[in-house]
């Protein structure tokens, strides 16, 4: 039995706004193993990157944590004091690359100035220290230490993110949450960030891997477990090979039919794409919320919330059609 | 022929100081014929956006020419010339958010297209601009009257397609109009220029660094690699016989859904 990296049982995060409740986390279960690469999917707004930032407990108003609790490595993070969390959990437990990292780093700053003073923040450490540290982990990564010296402004989109990554990791973190980060490159660009992120596991320096996108081909590449999450809650989980070789939910299948690859199975079944628009979720659908956009809705699925229920060893799925 | 790209260049001289040169496209050719789609392929600053730019006439190229039915657009000076060219080639923008001014309702950016359109009707033009919505998928309740931060990335591109729809150009380039949406919007948004291009026969050029979206949708593919054109062929072609090595490693790192990549 593996341990567990983070628990998160039953998360309740709402934005309160002026129009209404945003329900953008509603009722989320989440386990991440130690070990292992997990792939967060869903479409633009479905709450996702609000999960990550409740799951490290990045929370200020509009966002309000309404229910919940929230485990990291043995702590309780959800019920702990912000200075705490800042002090003992963030970039020493968990880290997160925010979905808009390439702007994360000081533009008035070069990288290694940066980075001294995240880490001054954590440890006592001499300036020394931090710029051998530094440099020793650009190396053991193979991003040019030259880049160190350099501004943010003075690095290509990719080198940017890669350093990012590379700063958010040095003090080792258990897990690492990386939310979007190669949406904005080229693909050979993608390509080389991937390839850090299993280089990290590789040479041990995190644990484990939350890796969010909407691409879900991406995740092919990198996941051993797949989440889905539509409208603020999770619908389907399991492992990467079963979620996609095996849908169960109708709204997972849809995610996958609508994936664009040059491959000869997608040309054969051709493009196909999910019919109408995710919900507004001040006023989510009753019911399942996918039922207004499912071509297999019954009259139960308007009226009945279905439950995430385990189906078999670990595969959850969260729909009417599906007996436990 | 449609247009016709002739040795088109741009060198930039950058630094102050010390100048430097920046070989941004080198002599790119290339025709289109009406209702061919074509994609333009490469890496992030192979020179795609400074192509379309100037073949948009936003941007004077240093050297070559772009005939577009016959004329040279940096030949049309009269503002009467202009608006044709502006009605008959039509750019949609890498994000969708840079052509959105946040301050002005979304409504603007359809009823602009009337400064190049001969109509005076207000409940005409309203037509006009409901119609375009409904053939790209909105409901023009839901997002008339609404300001850009308001939407959704995939409604803000849909209504930068609606514009085409307005404008009926015979030619549309669609610079990356998708990498930042989802992919389940993408499949539907490259439908819609299908049907422009089936319906009004309209040319497109596709800019992308995504092969794998350039294979479904393309007549042929050009791949762009340091400003130059490096190979040109159908999606097949391209696709199973990559000829430049350049090509065979774009063809690579397009991640896939049935396979993993090598050492991954
Ligand atoms: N600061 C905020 N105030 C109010 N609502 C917000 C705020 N931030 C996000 N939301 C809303 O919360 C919901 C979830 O947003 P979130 O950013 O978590 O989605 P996402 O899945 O990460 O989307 P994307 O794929 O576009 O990054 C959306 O409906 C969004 O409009
Ligand atoms: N106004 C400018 N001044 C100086 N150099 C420029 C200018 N515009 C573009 N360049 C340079 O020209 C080259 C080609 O840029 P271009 O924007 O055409 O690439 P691209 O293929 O569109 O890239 P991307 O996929 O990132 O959009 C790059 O080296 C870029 O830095
Ligand atoms: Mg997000
Ligand atoms: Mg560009």
């Amino acid at each position: 039995m593996s341990t567990l990296l983070l628990e998160a049982e039953r998360v309740k995060s709402y934005y309160h706004t002026r129009e209404g409740t945003v329900k953008a986390v509603d009722d989320v279960s989440l386990d991440v193993e130690n070990g292992i690469i997990l792939g967060l999917a869903g479409e633009s707004g479905c709450g996702k990157s609000t999960l990550m930032n409740t799951l490290m407990m990045k929370i200020r108003p509009p966002l309000y944590l309404v229910d919940g609790e929230i485990i990291v490595d043995g702590e309780r993070i959800s019920k702990m004091e912000r200075k705490e969390i800042k002090k003992k959990i963030w970039g020493v437990k968990i880290s997160l690359v925010p979905q808009s990292a390439l702007n994360a780093l000081m533009p008035t700053k070069r990288i290694i100035d940066f980075i001294r003073d995240v880490v001054k923040f954590h440890v006592d450490v001499s300036d020394g220290e931090i710029v051998s540290m530094a440099r020793k982990r650009f190396e053991e990564l193979n991003l040019p230490e030259d880049s160190l010296y350099l501004y943010p402004h003075e690095l290509s989109g990719g080198m940017k993110q890669r350093a990012v990554i590379a700063i958010s990791t040095l003090l080792n973190p258990k897990l690492l949450i990386v939310d979007e980060p190669t949406s904005a490159l080229d693909v050979s660009t993608q390509k080389r960030v991937l390839k850090l992120l299993l280089d990290l596991k590789k040479f041990k320096i995190i644990d484990s891997i939350v890796f969010v996108t909407h691409d879900i081909a991406v995740l092919r590449q990198i996941a051993d477990r797949l989440v889905i999450m539509y409208a603020g809650k999770i619908v389907e989980s399991g492992t990467l090979e079963d979620v996609l070789s095996n849908p169960k939910h109708p709204y997972t299948a849809g995610l996958i039919h609508a994936v664009i690859t040059p491959e000869p199975e997608i040309r054969k079944r051709g493009l196909v794409s999910i019919p109408g628009e995710p919900p507004n979720l001040i006023n989510p659908p009753s019911g399942c919320r996918f039922h207004p956009r499912c071509l297999h809705a019954m009259p139960i699925c308007k009226k009945v919330v279905p439950e995430l229920v385990d189906i078999s060893n670990g595969r959850k799925v969260s729909c009417h059609l599906v007996k436990a | 022929m449609l247009l016709k790209v002739k040795d088109l260049s741009k060198t930039f001289i950058v630094g102050l100081l010390r100048k430097k040169e920046i070989h941004a496209v080198r002599k790119v050719s290339f025709n289109i014929k009406k209702g061919e789609f074509i994609s333009l392929v490469g890496e992030s600053g192979s020179g795609k956006t400074t192509t379309s730019r100037m073949i948009l006439r936003i941007l004077k190229p240093s050297s070559g020419s772009v005939i577009f039915e016959g004329k040279d657009p940096w030949a049309l000076h009269k503002i009467e010339d202009l608006k044709w060219y502006w009605k008959q080639v039509h750019g949609i923008f890498q994000d969708p958010f840079a052509s959105f001014n946040p301050l002005y309702k979304v409504d603007r950016i359809l009823y602009q297209t009337f400064n190049l359109l001969n109509i005076e009707s207000d409940a005409e033009k309203e037509h006009l601009v409901k119609e375009s919505l409904k053939e790209v998928g909105l409901r023009p309740e839901e997002v008339l009257g609404r300001y850009p931060h308001e939407l959704s990335g995939g409604q803000r591109q849909r209504i930068m397609i609606a514009r085409c729809y307005l404008l009926k150009p015979k030619l549309i380039i669609a610079d990356e109009p998708i990498s930042m949406i989802d992919a389940s919007t993408r499949a539907g948004i490259l439908k819609l220029f299908s049907d422009l291009r089936n319906n009004y026969g309209t040319s497109v050029i596709f800019i992308t660094h995504d092969l794998g979206l350039a294979y479904y949708v393309s007549d042929r593919i050009m791949i762009m690699h340091n400003g130059s054109i490096v190979e040109e062929g159908t999606p097949d072609e391209i696709m199973e016989h990559p000829k430049h090595h350049y090509t065979m490693r774009l063809k690579e790192d397009v991640p896939l859904l049935y396979r993993k990549w090598k050492g991954f």
